[in-house]
């Protein structure tokens, strides 16, 4: 690892550190799981919040449409704040988190994370294509890897652990069909 | 100290704490993310070409270790699980969910959270991953109405933890979990020794010892159990707020707490047949009768509308108290006279159901309250403590006249109210809703 030079001791050309040993990233990731649990008797999650940021634009813009749609009607309907959930300061708060250690060990860079053979406009498309699946997918499953996997296998909830499954059974059963994606 | 906090348990703006406390839970867990290498969509898609297991290692040391502290927690009496938040279990729209994020995982290369460890540390790839997102969510919204009956009933299966499922008690799950987290450890370490040519003798051997602690701590959960039934009974603390007059200030509050025994021998918990009955009419509560006797004596004469559980199977029914009635139910237990009815209340409240109540002096009494007009109803002199003190003609069940007292006739009854409705938990307020 080269140590950058004194002349560029910005903050934001700090030395970049490798990431850490995964069990150890996994210990203090289950250790704040449990805490969150232990305190406030919720675990982890976020993909609510994208569904709640959503609910608060359509409101914005139509609250009538709000009313008329079961499923908004429950994050945002008539007086309801849809930002009044724990998962809305959770997912602020990860977004911090994520840019305060990215920060602190030098991997503040714009850059985009691809396989070696495709180019940089096919990854945007693919993770915006994915992100849209995903957060689908998330709210049927009411809770994404964090909401379900994460925090419903560690209280043993039966229905995570098959969202679970499933969700790693979807990503290995299509992983050889889109391999040129990432090799 | 009971855990969960209940200070903690709602988000609201009345205690921006609350927003602090999550906001800083978020920023470890985005920190946490980002540290171990999700905010690199190459690492997190290595995992589905056995090249690198990263996303598996992080992900099940972490559900092992929240769960055994957990458990741990719980086993020891300091925390409480039924106000921790376990996902109910929608079976089919969980599965069919589950194989859409598979497919969008390997696509976009993130998951929800990782991408905002992405986003943030200036990923383009995952920016858009993040805009993806809010697309999807209101695509959702919009296509939910489609098949919102398939979506909120099929595979319903309401609060059930592993343990339930395969008849196990809870602390054994959480060993065979945790054996099962290091066999696949065990298989990951291979794959990327063989598929990712990864030198893993330069792997630390910190990690077996961190192996044998887990195996250790989960031996120790099996070994705590669940707290009896005393421990969680004597650790009860019941608060009530008294406002008393002041002749020329604010009137005083004043908060007094009270252990379960306590609450019973002030006779707190005890409605009268009037306030019971007059609860039906209340808008503000939606009462439960839970007839507690047995089901002769139910099929003898019962409340209108009263449900008939056992004493000795009342313990059954606690997930369901707990997980489908709503906040505002108030449940009136009742025996004959008071006896059963009074274990029912300890069983239901050491198991935390809010807003338990018994109906004082029970069946017998209600009868002697309501039941002037029923002609075939004779006093039995030879009644014991806790039996029906009536001679009934037939088994009519709820068809005598005092079992649904007339709400005009009875409009005007004067009653010391007893019932103190206390909203603790919105049940949406939990999980990713």
């Amino acid at each position: 690892m080269t140590t950058a030079p004194v002349t560029k001791k910005s903050i934001f050309k700090r030395p970049e550190k490798p990431y850490t040993h995964p069990y150890f990233g996994g210990v203090v990731l289950g250790i704040v799981l449990f805490f969150a649990f232990f305190l406030t008797g919720n675990g982890l999650g976020s993909s609510g919040a994208t569904a709640r940021i959503d609910a608060l634009i359509v409101d914005a813009i139509s609250p009538s449409h709000v009313d008329n749609n079961p499923y908004l009607l429950k994050l945002a309907g008539g007086d309801k704040n849809p930002l009044d959930d724990w998962i809305v300061p959770v997912f602020f708060g990860a977004l911090l988190g994520g840019f305060a250690s990215g920060w602190f060990n030098g991997r503040l860079k714009f850059m985009t994370t691809k396989g070696p053979h495709i180019s940089d406009r096919t990854r945007w498309l693919m993770a915006f294509l994915g992100g849209v699946l995903f957060l689908y997918g998330a709210r049927m499953a009411r809770g994404c890897t964090s909401g379900q996997a994460l925090s419903g296998g560690a209280t043993l909830s039966a229905g995570s652990w098959a969202v679970m499954f499933a969700i790693f059974g979807g990503a290995y059963g299509l992983a050889y069909f889109v391999r040129k994606l990432w090799n | 100290m009971n855990f969960p906090l209940p200070e903690f348990i709602v988000v609201s703006a009345s205690n921006p704490w609350t927003y602090i406390l999550f906001g800083a839970i978020g920023f470890a867990f985005g920190y946490t993310l980002e540290m171990s290498g999700f905010g690199d969509s190459r690492k997190l898609a290595a995992q589905f070409y056995f090249t690198e297991l990263t996303v598996l290692k992080v992900m099940f040391t972490a559900i092992v270790t929240a769960m055994v502290l957990l458990f741990g927690a719980v086993g020891l009496g300091i925390l409480n699980f039924n106000q921790v938040w376990v996902n109910p279990t929608y079976l089919w729209s969980g599965i069919l969910g589950g194989l859409i994020m598979g497919v969008g995982f390997i696509i976009g290369g993130f998951c929800p959270t990782t991408s905002l460890a992405s986003a943030s540390t200036g990923k383009i790839d995952g920016m858009f991953f993040m805009l993806g997102g809010f697309v999807g969510a209101a695509l959702f919204a919009e296509t939910e109405p489609l098949f919102t009956n398939w979506y909120n009933n099929a595979g319903y299966y309401g609060r059930v933890t592993l343990d339930q499922v395969l008849n196990l008690p809870v602390g054994v799950v959480v060993l065979l979990v945790v054996l099962m987290a290091l066999f696949m450890f065990w298989g990951a370490e291979q794959l990327e020794r063989i598929i990712g040519k990864k030198d893993m003798s330069r792997e630390p051997k910190l990690r077996i010892a961190g192996a044998g602690v887990l195996v250790a701590a989960a031996l120790v959960v099996v070994f705590l159990g669940e707290p009896s039934f005393e421990q969680r009974y004597n650790k009860l603390t019941f608060t009530r707020t008294e406002t008393v007059e002041q002749p020329n200030s604010d009137p005083l509050v004043i908060t007094y707490t009270y252990t379960a025994d306590e609450m019973l021998s002030n006779r707190f918990v005890f409605v009268s047949p009037a306030e019971a009955f007059k609860a039906k009419y209340n808008q503000s509560m939606k009462p439960v009768y839970l007839d507690v006797r047995s089901e002769a004596d139910y099929n003898l004469y019962h409340i209108e509308g009263a449900v008939n559980v056992p004493l000795e199977r009342i313990e059954e029914i606690i997930p369901l108290l707990l997980t489908e009635s709503p906040a505002n139910t108030v449940f009136i237990v009742m025996s004959n006279d008071e006896t059963a009815a009074v274990q029912a209340w300890k069983i239901l409240v050491a198991d935390t159901v809010p807003n338990v109540y018994i109906l004082e002096g029970g069946v017998n009494h209600w009868i002697a309250f309501f039941g002037r007009g029923d002609e075939p109803l004779r006093p039995n002199p030879r009644a014991g403590d806790d039996e029906l003190g009536y001679l009934f003609p037939a088994a009519l069940g709820d068809r005598y006249e005092s079992c649904s007292p007339n709400p005009i006739e009875y409009e005007n009854l004067q009653f010391e109210a007893k019932i103190k409705l206390q909203l603790k938990r919105d049940k949406s307020g939990g999980g990713c809703g």
